[in-house]
């Protein structure tokens, strides 16, 4: 058998985007020996592309804002399907995370009077994200970073985890290989934290990043851990949908928030006409009332432009589907008509630059046209709300690959303060696990053969399947059967896709060798994604009602039996099972605050 | 319409150029060609990317002999009658295809002297205050400039030269309204400033049109020259954290 590269750590983090850095630097802070571990280079995480904002109740702009309202909107955001325990810690430890993020050199944009500034988006009552212009995901990412460099962690990059290693029922390790050499690697720890982020790759038309191919979720169930809320996945309603090589390519809600409006081929301000019962009184009546809000008056209410992602990515649908779509089949997003090009140049350069380079619209002149791209896993591992363990020993989990705090729906700019406050905290806890474990911990040689040889099995199948035609089928499969709207009869064709697909990943065949090999990479991606993308559908299948972002065309409207339940999908034998698991019940204090 | 590609295929051993046929779209830009030709032609054919927004700054490389992002190169604006060249960035070797190894920009990073902020300082300041240190930190670490600094790429002086790119952390890191060190004597007796004579060669690559000689090596360069020759000055511009 061919050598291995062995490390032995206390805490291994799987992960590089913002959720696996802070829990490194967490656990590092606590003492822990820390590997981290990453699919590409340091700092090139998905989280680089994040753009609006990191929401936190720092009340620098409106000083009513108040954990409580962070908390109470986080909770409707999410059609209280959320875990409360989880949205009450995270709204209470935001702002405490953000201002260490500003100790630590990240530079935000101010106030008039010297403070961090804070930006309205979706569903936030008050303006409540903190921001650096459009691109906040990349100074938080490089904050972070410099963190860990700083703290001398030891980083693995561009090194692909192929399965979590077990002894008995505890997690002790992972192993993996190496993009470079393709060489197998042996990690072996006390605990494990998975931070691999989400899985928009699973779809044809999507904000993701090439490392979004959702692993984490298959990693942690196959090791037996629950996933709950898999039905749950935010298509964001301004992806941008021309020309072709950039369709899903995202247009950050910071366009809303700072005075865009969405229009129909009409010209038409449709976004008036779907504000929803729960959200009545809440968003201004008439364009002259939105427009007084954009002027800066206290009194007027948000437009309701600015409603949560699930509405207006079913508003842009329907206007579509009722003949009034743009050329390309969405509807316009114009801040041309709204801010002046100065402005818009200083607080959306990003969005200024994308849209002229890549698609040959200048944004302080002309309108864009957008529509819904896959853009956020709500559901994922299942967590304790306090110490991110998952429901395997020794396992934790935190960033977007784990579940819980968005509920249904998740808000802007709710992610990257999410990654920071649970990122912390299952550093901390991976870590007092680890301190309690006793000897070196164990990886056992029969799950390590069989790893490296479902590794190298591509290269010997006698099978004539391309591994980028699976990959594409199944992004088709997604987008087609388990997308925006989903009914019982596609979802069900869309499972036996998946299960042909299953047996066409088993014939893949790669060419070339092992160094840096991309056709390998994605036949060894295949099993996971396909894992993730029955998880998905399993849910799915069982919600048979509309909530947040899950939309079922038979049952459009929300049903109180499904109010108070979550899905968990976990593995069974070679499948899964579904089981209904009612939520932890708000105590009275607590509900108060949502109602 | 088909454009045609000549893409380096090969390692650190060596290789070559292999020609690939590509029908090209409207709106297509290299990076998407790339995959094309990964997908239907050469699955194997490795290269870097992430975000493919221009953000992440994974898919350096050098398109007809210019170093840029694939990713925010339009096909619409190359001459289509000629192939089109790809080979990998020039300064770093080669792993395989179109993919360098890069590790010597990381290592070299661990050696900037850290953001250290200075005891009890009220953190207010005005957005004026922050627009340079800003514009540094919008770097995406494409080490794009990197590669076309003739330091490094024609003389090769990786040990005593940490190049633009960190040159413009470095004053990123000094012009932070609430540090408290300086970084002179590291630019100086490390970084190996003193090297850079002024080209702007990285300065034209930068695909964040950051304007890294005038905005950042030449005030650093002063710097330098400030504190070694005029301490006076040093903590001038630390008490008034301007400039
Ligand atoms: C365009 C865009 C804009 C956004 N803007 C905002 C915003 O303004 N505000 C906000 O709050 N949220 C925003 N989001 C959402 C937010 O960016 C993400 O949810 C968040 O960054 C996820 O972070 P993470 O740490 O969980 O994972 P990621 O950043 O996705 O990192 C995952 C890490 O896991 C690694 N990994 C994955 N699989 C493996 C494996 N098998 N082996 C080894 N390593 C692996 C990857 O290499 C990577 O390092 C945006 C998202 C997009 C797409
Ligand atoms: S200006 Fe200096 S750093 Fe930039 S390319 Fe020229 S010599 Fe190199
Ligand atoms: S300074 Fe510009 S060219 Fe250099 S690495 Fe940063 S973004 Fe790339
Ligand atoms: S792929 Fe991210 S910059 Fe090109």
């Amino acid at each position: 058998m061919e050598e291995l590269q062995s490390y032995t750590y206390d805490v291994l983090v799987i992960g590089a985007g913002g959720a696996g850095l802070r829990a490194a630097i967490e656990a590092a802070s606590q003492g822990a020996r820390v590997g981290l571990v990453s699919k590409s280079l340091l700092g090139k995480a998905h989280t680089v592309m994040a753009e609006g904002g990191i929401a936190a109740a720092l009340g620098n702009v409106h000083s009513e804002d108040s954990w409580q309202a962070h908390f109470r909107d986080t909770m409707r955001g999410g059609k209280l399907l959320n875990n409360w325990r989880m949205a009450h810690v995270y709204a209470q430890e935001a702002p405490e995370r953000v201002m260490e993020l500003e100790r630590w050199g990240a530079v935000f944009d101010r106030t008039p009077d010297g403070k961090i500034s804070q930006r309205a988006f979706g569903g936030h009552s008050y303006n409540r994200l903190a921001h650096v212009g459009d691109r906040t995901g990349l100074e938080m990412l490089r904050t972070l970073q410099d963190q860990a460099v700083y703290r001398g962690i030891e980083v693995h990059m561009e090194c692909i985890i192929h399965t979590l290693l077990r002894d008995g029922a505890r997690v002790s390790g992972a192993i993996g290989r190496l993009r470079a050499t393709g060489g197998f690697v042996l990690f072996k720890a006390r605990a494990v934290v998975l931070a691999t982020g989400g899985l928009g790759r699973l779809y044809k038309i999507t904000s993701n990043s090439w490392e979004c191919t959702g692993d984490g979720f298959a990693l942690a169930s196959l090791a037996g851990a629950d996933l709950i809320d898999m039905e749950f996945i935010q298509f964001h309603p301004t992806g941008m949908v021309w020309p072709p090589g950039v369709i899903g390519l995202l247009v950050t809600e910071g366009v809303r928030g700072d005075g865009g409006v969405l229009k129909n081929s009409r010209g038409e301000r449709f976004m008036f006409r779907y504000v929803p019962e729960m959200f009545k009184g809440e968003y201004a009546d008439t364009e002259e009332e939105a427009q007084r809000w954009l002027k800066g008056d206290g009194a007027a209410r948000r437009p309701p432009d600015l409603l949560t992602r699930d509405v207006v990515a079913k508003a842009i649908m329907q206007e579509g589907r009722e003949g009034r779509a743009t050329p390309h089949g969405g509807a316009y997003l114009d801040i041309a008509s709204q801010r002046s090009s100065d402005f818009i140049k200083s607080r959306l350069p990003s969005m200024y630059r994308q849209f002229k380079e890549l698609a040959n619209v200048d944004i302080t002149r002309e309108s864009m046209e957008v529509g819904p791209t896959c853009h956020y896993m709500m559901g994922g591992i299942r967590v304790d709300p306090e110490t991110q363990a998952t429901t395997v020993d020794g396992l934790y989990a935190a960033g977007e690959v784990a579940a819980g705090l968005h509920g249904s729906n998740r808000l802007g700019g709710n992610s990257l303060s999410d990654l920071l406050v649970f990122g912390k905290r299952a550093g901390l806890y991976a870590t007092e696990h680890a301190n309690k474990q006793r000897g070196e911990p164990v990886a056992d040689e029969a799950q390590i053969s069989q790893a490296m040889q479902e590794m190298l099995a591509p290269f010997q199948s006698s099978g004539e399947e391309g591994p980028f035609d699976v990959l594409r089928d199944l992004r088709e499969t997604m987008q087609q059967y388990v997308g925006i709207i989903r009914n019982e009869g596609d979802v069900k064709k869309g499972l036996e896709a998946i299960s042909r697909l299953k047996d066409r990943a088993g014939r893949v065949r790669v060419t070339g060798t092992r160094e840096y090999n991309p056709g390998w990479d994605t036949a060894l991606q295949l099993p996971l994604m396909l894992t993730t993308a029955e998880a998905v559908a399993l849910a799915a299948l069982e919600r048979r009602e509309s909530r947040g972002a899950h939309t079922r065309e038979e049952y459009p409207g929300s049903d109180d039996a499904f109010s108070k339940v979550n899905f968990v999908v976990r593995r069974s034998g070679e499948g899964f099972l579904v089981v209904k698991e009612p939520l932890p019940e708000m105590p009275q204090d607590i509900k108060k605050l949502v109602e | 319409m088909d454009a045609t590609f000549r893409i380096f295929r090969g390692n650190s051993q060596g290789g070559g150029y292999q020609e690939f046929l590509v029908p090209v779209e409207e709106g297509m830009v290299v990076l998407d060609a790339v995959h094309r030709i990964q997908e239907h032609q050469a699955n194997d054919l490795a290269v870097r990317w992430n975000c493919k927004a221009g953000k992440c700054g994974s898919c350096g490389a050098e398109v007809n002999g210019k170093p840029r992002l694939m990713c925010m190169t339009r096909m619409d604006q190359l001459p289509l009658e000629e192939p089109v060249t790809i080979h990998p960035v020039r300064t770093f070797p080669v792993i395989r295809d179109l993919v360098c190894d890069v590790s010597w920009n990381y290592e070299v990073n661990k050696r900037v002297p850290p953001f250290t902020p200075g005891e009890g300082d009220l953190w207010r300041w005005q957005q004026k205050d922050i627009e340079r240190p800003r514009e540094f930190r919008k770097c995406i670490e494409c080490f794009l400039c990197q590669t076309v600094c003739h330091v490094l790429r024609t003389h090769d002086q990786k040990s005593s030269f940490i190049g633009p790119r960190f040159l413009v952390r470095a004053a990123g890191l000094d012009m932070h309204p609430m540090d408290s060190i300086s970084r002179t004597r590291f630019l100086k007796e490390e970084g190996g400033i003193g090297l850079c004579n002024i080209t702007k060669c990285c300065t034209e690559v930068c695909p964040e049109d950051i304007h890294i000689t005038d905005d950042a090596i030449i005030p650093m360069k002063e710097r330098v020259a400030d504190d070694f020759y005029d301490p006076v000055r040093w903590l001038l511009r630390k008490i008034t954290r301007r400039g």
